[in-house]
């Protein structure tokens, strides 16, 4: 129960306006204490939109486990596809939009679904799809963030990819580890440890142990949470500490509702016992609930803006200088006029204009030949003086 | 007479009543006394992804600790490990050979994970054949290690099977009786259980791959068997670890939310898997590896070396006979490749001589150029010499006739310059 309620206060601290002291008050008021509320104000009248992608083998709970984050169905019809039509399958990428309210906040949730990933015999390179989904959204925010008009710029980037491991095995696989690798500079990657209603209590603690141990091993960056400043009091910081050790959470989703203890809570009825998804010690879906939307949500769309998107960015002009100084190298050895000065990047190019490149294909070749002719100059000489 | 007339005309017989007892009722208690002396052997092959649970299960069936050891997920290939340990219940020997599959479906590209499996199950089949060939064989006595059972275990999805394991159930289903498992089915409610057994099976009959079926032709297990036939594959949950339950140790395992018995029927099919496996139809298991597959192992090798039942004119054709045949075809193609090899070696023998022959023949030449250079060369040298020579027999001459003068100029100094005029003159 302690822990339930000291969840609660955390939340509230965040989302409530912080007051100044009476004993404060009495001095010189100015009135820009009131900033906080202004803020919480406007950012209800516009609304939060948050993008969240799952991705794992088939058959990990990763839609039963949403529809519980959530408290919605999102997969009303859903067509499951056989063993033998999974033989040669690609990974797909489908996205779900919904919009729900709570005490008037807006909240636009995306949800990105991969099915496919992990389930075909050769899965070399299934994670493609999913990589070229991202900096799809990366660039369209790119070109929209440096266009005329940005007043309505929708933004799509994947703010936490939620990863299921398979709880069957002793720890991480080759292709979890490829799959991370891939994804963590360009998304907040948050492992879980799916179906945990098949681990016994001392099972996951050495299995949780085990997957942090090969993260580390393998140089995996998954999603940090924000170290707490040293001013906040200690029952935070313990919470917090808290929240850290637990990674990776061991999760359990369920879409039913069962009667435990006179309740009625969502979970898995089986003959010998009542697993419940909010009961803290049968899993850490609360604790999971918890970070992703009650404490760290704008903590994932802060790091997705700011360091993944911007690793993105940068990279994307480099490249593009790089292409625009040699167009320039190249105009100026035609016309060999005054060198221009290169011009703002405006756009991203996707390609180098084609003209350009023909003129530096052309420049190149006259080179070659240019050189030949002097080095047979040269051979001839030298062997008329001998 | 040569066996197969003795098969394929029975005589017909006639029954007799007998009008006392004679004893011949004992030769099963015969058969079994043997049998039992001998000790019965079994192999059981388990396929599974590591950490499915193939050691806790193999613990839990023979309730002994096997020594196992983890493996880890970064396997380059799949591998198979064998171990064989010899038990003993009341007075029956068992030697079992447990075989486990070592990082199956951990590679990212799991399109040949199914060929370790099928190659150590036929070498297996091989090793048997051989023996069987041998002029001097020792079948009574020998290790059969051919694979009688393959459990394999199915990941507790809740959806289907996996792609991987629908291929490489479709390559062993003619090798070896397949019984496929449910996996760490603890988490797994009884609804879902229901649901997923039926798709298991659906899609297992579509791909027309054939799992063991528990044989219907003995009355008296005939009715447990088709029960336990409708039940398949059995959902079963492993443990060697012991919790108290009432006020009895029994295997299970320990959860926050309840206490999953092995052996309890309601919570896991473990037992009816016990049953089945050991109980009632391990012998069945290993006669049917003998008559079913292993007899398809045997026709396939055979035929592709050549054997046939019948030969082209349908009559029966003996071992002996399709033996020599292939012997004297064999031979034939030996001499064929001799004869080959000695042509070609004769041929290049000749190439070689030839080019040795024109290789002589420039070497020659070359000699005769150089010697005709230094002669032409000596001869210049010669006539330069002679010139020098006659330059400096000149150059001799001349000195002399100057240093003369001198001498003389030298003498006749004191006399008049008259007398030197003469004497010049003269």
């Amino acid at each position: 129960m302690d822990a339930i309620m000291l969840q609660e206060k955390l939340v509230e601290r965040l989302l409530c306006p912080r007051v100044r002291t009476a004993r404060q008050k009495e001095k010189q008021y100015v009135g820009f204490a009131t900033l906080p509320n202004q803020v919480h104000r406007k950012s209800v009248k516009k609304g939060f939109d948050f993008t969240l992608m799952v991705a794992g083998e088939s058959g990990m709970g990763k839609s039963t486990l949403v529809n519980s984050l959530f408290l919605t169905d999102l997969y009303k019809d859903r067509k499951l596809l056989n063993a033998e039509e999974r033989i040669n399958q690609t990974v797909e990428i489908i996205k779900h939009t919904v919009d729900i309210e709570e005490k008037g906040v807006k909240l636009k949730l995306t949800i990105v679904d991969t099915p496919g990933f992990g389930d075909a015999v050769n899965n070399n390179q299934c994670w493609k799809p999913i990589t070229d989904y991202i900096d799809q959204q990366f660039e369209q925010y790119f070109r929209d963030e440096s266009g005329l008009n940005r007043k309505n710029i929708q933004d799509n980037r994947v703010h936490c990819c939620l990863y299921f491991i398979p709880p069957f095995g002793h720890g991480l696989r080759p292709v979890d580890v490829e799959f991370m690798r891939a994804l963590h500079e360009k998304v907040n990657v948050v492992p879980l440890i799916a179906k945990a209603d098949c681990l016994t209590p001392n099972e996951i603690k050495k299995l949780k142990d085990r997957i942090r141990e090969e993260i580390e091993r393998f140089g995996i960056k998954v999603y940090q949470f924000p170290e707490c400043d040293s001013d906040e009091d200690e029952e935070f910081k313990q919470m917090d500490k808290e929240l850290k050790e637990c990674t990776p959470f061991a999760v359990i989703g369920s879409n039913t509702v069962v009667e435990a203890r006179g309740q009625r809570v969502r979970g898995r009825l089986y003959p010998w016992g009542i697993v419940e998804v909010e009961n803290q010690s049968h899993c850490d879906f609360v604790k999971l609930r918890n970070m992703l939307i009650r404490s760290h949500m704008h903590d994932l769309k802060d790091v997705t803006c700011d360091v993944h998107y911007e690793n993105y960015r940068a990279q994307c002009i480099q490249e593009m200088t790089r292409c625009v100084c040699v167009c320039v190298h190249a105009r100026a050895k035609l016309a060999q006029d005054n060198r221009m000065e290169s011009p703002i990047p405006i756009l991203p190019l996707s390609t180098p204009d084609a003209e350009t490149e023909k003129l530096i294909k052309m420049k190149d070749e006259e080179l070659k030949r240019m050189q030949e002719m002097l080095n047979k100059m040269q051979q001839q000489m030298h062997e008329k003086d001998q | 007479m040569s066996s197969s007339d003795v098969a394929r005309r029975p005589d017909p017989s006639r029954s007799l009543s007998l009008s006392g007892h004679v004893g011949f009722d004992s030769l099963p208690d015969q058969l079994v006394n043997k049998s039992t002396c001998q000790g019965f052997c079994f192999n059981i092959l388990c396929i599974g992804e590591t950490g499915i649970g193939k050691s806790t299960l193999m613990d839990t069936l023979f309730n002994t600790n096997f020594e196992n050891f983890e493996a880890s997920h970064f396997e380059p290939q799949v591998k198979l490990r064998a171990q064989t340990y010899d038990l003993q219940e009341s007075n029956v020997r068992l030697r079992l050979t447990v075989v486990n599959t070592v990082g199956f479906g951990d590679q990212m590209n799991k399109q040949e994970s199914y060929q370790p499996v099928v190659d150590y199950i036929d070498r297996q089949f091989e090793s048997y054949l051989q023996e069987e060939l041998k002029i001097k064989r020792s079948l009574h006595s020998y290790h059969d290690s051919r694979v009688h059972a393959c459990l394999y275990f199915i990941s507790p999805t809740g959806h289907s099977l996996k792609s991987l394991d629908l291929v490489t159930m479709k390559k062993l289903d003619s090798k070896v009786n397949i019984i496929p498992v449910i996996a760490k089915a603890d988490t797994i409610t009884k609804s879902e259980l229901h649901k997923f057994k039926i798709k298991i099976m659906s899609e297992l009959v579509s791909n027309g791959v054939q799992i063991y079926q528990f044989p219907l032709d003995d009355e008296t297990v005939a009715q447990v068997n088709t029960a336990m036939n409708g039940l398949l594959p059995f959902a079963v949950v492993g443990s060697t670890e012991e919790v108290s339950v009432g006020n009895k140790m029994v295997k299970a395992r320990q959860y926050p939310w309840g206490v999953v018995q092995v052996e309890n029927e309601t919570h896991c099919d473990f037992v009816k898997l016990r049953e089945m496996l050991i109980c009632v139809n391990m012998e069945d298991l290993r006669e049917q590896t003998h008559t079913r597959h292993y007899e398809l192992y045997r026709r396939c090798k055979l035929e592709e070396m050549g054997f046939k039942d019948t030969d082209p004119e349908s009559k029966p054709v003996s071992l002996q006979e399709t033996y020599e045949a292939k012997r004297q075809e064999f031979l034939l193609e030996l001499q064929k490749r001799e004869e080959e090899m000695r042509q070609m070696f004769v041929q290049r023998v000749k190439e070689k001589e030839s080019e040795l022959k024109d290789s002589e023949r420039e070497l020659q030449n070359r000699f005769e150029q150089l010697k005709r250079l230094h002669a032409d060369e000596k001869a210049a040298l010669e006539e330069k010499r002679r010139l020098l020579e006659d330059d400096q027999s000149s150059f001799g001459k001349r000195r002399a006739a100057a240093q003369l003068l001198q001498a003389q100029n030298l003498t006749s100094n004191g006399k008049k310059d008259k007398d030197r005029k003469n004497s010049g003159f003269m």
